[in-house]
């Protein structure tokens, strides 16, 4: 007889050196991380990075090779059952029934949770995600965005403590995404604890804090603040004429690591300030182009480690 | 917190799932309902025709009045026609063996002779049994042509020789199917074939399609326990096999006069542990097998043995040893013998019983191995 009660603790997930092969390969590689009780954690990472794979060994669907690791005080070897009842996991691919409608579907996953007043319930997911109009639509002929927003009010559905969303916006419209983060701040203010992957810069920035994995590893953890504190990246803005012509020639300049374009503007970074400057100065006297200094976006941050990511793979 | 390995309301949710998916899928639902009618129009009518007109080759040395009034006759019954007339023995048995005539028939030099003398002389006819319902018939009525064959040949002096005994003795010689398979054979035993090939393949599919649809991510995921799966997805096909069966007992009885001796509450009891057995064939199939084309195939490698073991399509006492004791393993063979029984000889629960208990064996077996290897993870 062992009944485990979770503890109180503070940190809801708690993994230790996770790792895990698909074929030989290795696919998640001794990952630590921890999460705190009403914490937004972000997951960030190329693709093939092992987020997913990371995502469903804490939920039980797949068995870490090595490593071990706790989710809401349940052990994620051996107490898969309990974390199942309290964990709402989205998929990253379109997992419900295309036969069933919006309806139909919902109404499944509440009696699989055995949720006491059903009917309720089902109406007021489909009431406050605004599907209102479409319940009776088979899920199979709803839009990709539309289909996102289903799945995200199912895998709410039945109250969870801990939420595990594997791109839960990806195909979402702004307003559609904006009502979804705003959804989440008020949910782990109630003491729900998220964990999301995401390609969107701007959803990371809406993260308390943020993991960036690259080949199945963290290469990079903190506050969206630590994370460009700790870049040390500088970047320049330049606007004008020719900008095209412009950024071809930074390419080739020393110390330049990134030259992208945003509208009408280039962003210019690297990590040595000093060369960076260096490299620069020739174009600076340059009447047809205004510089200035600016802050590192997160994304600069995350190419950056992007690159440096894939060096130290190979 | 305690988990029960099965919850009531969980396994409801799977099964009300299903009963909507197969209510969307038109086409599966159609097959469901045409496969017995289809299969049981075409055997059926297979079996209840009666094949006249049959190619006959006549090896005769013996031409004199009789014989040819005896031929008249064969071909005047219309299931003979004389298409060969071979010159030897020899290129008789290669007719046969060709498959170019259905029946060889044989009169022996000295049959006029040893007629008159009131020898009771043999004919032989030979068959080719490897159809035994087609020559059935035909056979029947050669019987019936002994007596009355030579009735207005042998008048007058000869008259005596048509008396009782039959002036002449048919020896009918089956060839390649010593055993004969009778028609109401196969009624019974198509409504077995026709629940082991659809339960089977409905269900095989079940679980594997979740995992290339990618609904089983989903369902993993949730509290669902294995039991509750399997079962959820079982439940709804046993109330289509009974739709099967009932259709298929209807035209038995309706169009092909099958009796049901027996009691039809029994039979319907048998049905059912039989329905169940092949759906757990099924689903273990889906549980073990990656995707759906291997689940077709294993569901493939079951039914050929199940068809051709069982007893269905050969007589299962003709079978080797080995075969037999594939056959055991087979439900099909035991629920042959079942509804065999009880539909053609009245069997009641005792007789029943025997061929019961393996049956339920099967499915506790099958059921664990499935349980065994259903896969709780995406591994
Ligand atoms: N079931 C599997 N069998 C074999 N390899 C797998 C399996 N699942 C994932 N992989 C491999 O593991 C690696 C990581 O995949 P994963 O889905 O975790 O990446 P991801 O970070 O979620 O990527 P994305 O941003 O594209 O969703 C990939 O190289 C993938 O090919
Ligand atoms: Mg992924």
């Amino acid at each position: 007889m062992c009944l485990t009660m979770p503890v109180q603790n503070k940190n809801v997930i708690e993994v230790e050196k996770l790792s895990k092969s698909f074929a030989g390969k290795r696919v998640v590689n001794e990952l630590s991380m921890t999460v705190a009780r009403g914490e937004i954690f972000g997951f960030l990472g190329p693709n093939g990075s092992g987020k997913t794979t990371s995502i469903r060994m804490l939920c039980g669907l797949l068995t870490p090779d090595s490593g071990r690791g706790s989710c809401l005080g349940y052990d994620i070897l051996t107490e898969s059952g309990e974390i199942k009842q309290h964990v709402g996991y989205m998929t990253q691919r379109f997992s419900f029934y295309e036969e069933l409608s919006i309806r139909e579907n919902l109404e499944f996953i509440a009696r699989i949770y055995q949720m006491p007043d059903r009917r309720r319930l089902v109406d007021a997911t489909i009431e406050r995600l605004g599907l209102g109009h479409r319940q009776q639509q088979l899920a199979g002929s709803l839009s990709g965005g539309w289909k996102q927003r289903m799945a995200l009010a199912a895998c709410m559905l039945h109250q969870p403590k801990l939420l595990l969303l594997d791109e839960p916006t990806a195909g979402v419209d702004p307003k559609a995404r904006r009502d979804f983060w705003d959804e989440i701040h008020r949910l782990t203010a109630t003491g729900i604890t998220v964990l999301v992957s995401t390609h969107y810069m701007d959803e990371a920035e809406r993260c308390h804090r943020l993991a960036y994995l690259a080949y199945g590893a963290i290469l990079a953890q903190g506050t969206p603040d630590e994370l460009l504190a700790a870049s040390g990246i500088t970047t320049w803005t330049v606007e004008g004429q020719d900008l095209f012509e412009l950024t071809e020639a930074l390419r080739k300049a020393p110390a330049v690591e990134q030259v992208v374009p945003f509208g009408g503007a280039l962003h210019i970074s690297g990590t040595d300030a000093g060369r960076l400057a260096h490299s620069l100065a020739p174009f600076f006297e340059q009447p047809r182009w205004r510089w200035q200094p600016s802050k590192p976006s997160l994304e600069d941050v995350f190419i950056h480690l992007m690159n440096h990511g894939q060096d130290n793979y190979s | 917190m305690t988990l029960k390995p099965i919850s009531l309301e969980r396994l409801s949710a799977v099964v009300w799932k299903e009963f909507i998916q197969l209510r969307r899928d038109r086409l599966t639902f159609a097959m469901m309902i045409g496969i017995p009618l289809i299969q049981l129009t075409l055997f059926g009518f297979a079996i209840n025709s009666d094949p006249k007109h049959l190619p006959t080759a006549l090896y005769s040395n013996d031409h004199s009045a009789f014989t040819r009034s005896l031929i008249k006759s064969l071909e005047n019954s219309g299931y003979f026609v004389l298409t060969e007339t071979p010159a030897t023995e020899a290129e008789a048995q290669r007719l046969l063996a060709l498959g170019e005539v259905q029946f060889v028939l044989s009169i022996p030099v000295d049959f006029t002779r040893r007629l008159l003398r009131g020898e009771h002389p043999s004919v032989l006819l030979e068959a080719d049994a490897t159809d035994p319902v087609a020559i059935g018939n035909a056979v029947m009525a050669l019987n019936e042509l002994t007596k009355s064959a030579l009735r207005y040949d042998l008048k007058g002096s000869l008259g005596y020789l048509n008396s009782s005994p039959a002036p002449f003795e048919l020896r009918v010689h089956k060839r390649y199917n010593p055993e004969g398979v009778t028609q109401y054979n196969i009624v019974p035993g198509l409504m077995g074939v026709v629940l082991t090939m659809t339960m089977m393949m409905m269900t095989g599919l079940a679980i594997t399609r979740e995992h290339e649809r990618g609904t089983m991510e989903n369902l993993l995921a949730t509290p669902l326990r294995p039991l509750e799966v399997m079962l959820g997805k079982i439940l709804p096909y046993v109330a289509i096999g009974y739709v099967q069966v009932a259709v298929i007992l209807l035209m038995a009885w309706l169009v092909f006069d099958v009796p049901i001796i027996g009691s039809l509450l029994l039979l319907l009891a048998c049905v059912l542990v039989f329905i169940v057995a092949n759906l757990v064939v099924g689903i273990t199939f889906s549980s073990i097998a990656r995707n759906q084309t291997q689940a077709m195939q294993m569901s493939f490698f079951f039914f050929l043995p199940s068809i051709l073991l069982s007893g269905f399509m050969f007589p299962f006492r003709g079978m080797p040893v080995w075969a037999q004791t594939l056959g055991e393993l087979l439900p099909l063979t035991h629920f042959l013998r079942m509804v065999r029984g009880i539909m053609l000889k009245g069997n009641g629960v005792g007789e029943t019983l025997p061929h019961l208990w393996p049956l339920l064996l099967f499915i506790a077996i099958v059921m664990i191995i499935g349980l065994k290897r259903y896969r709780r993870t995406l591994d």
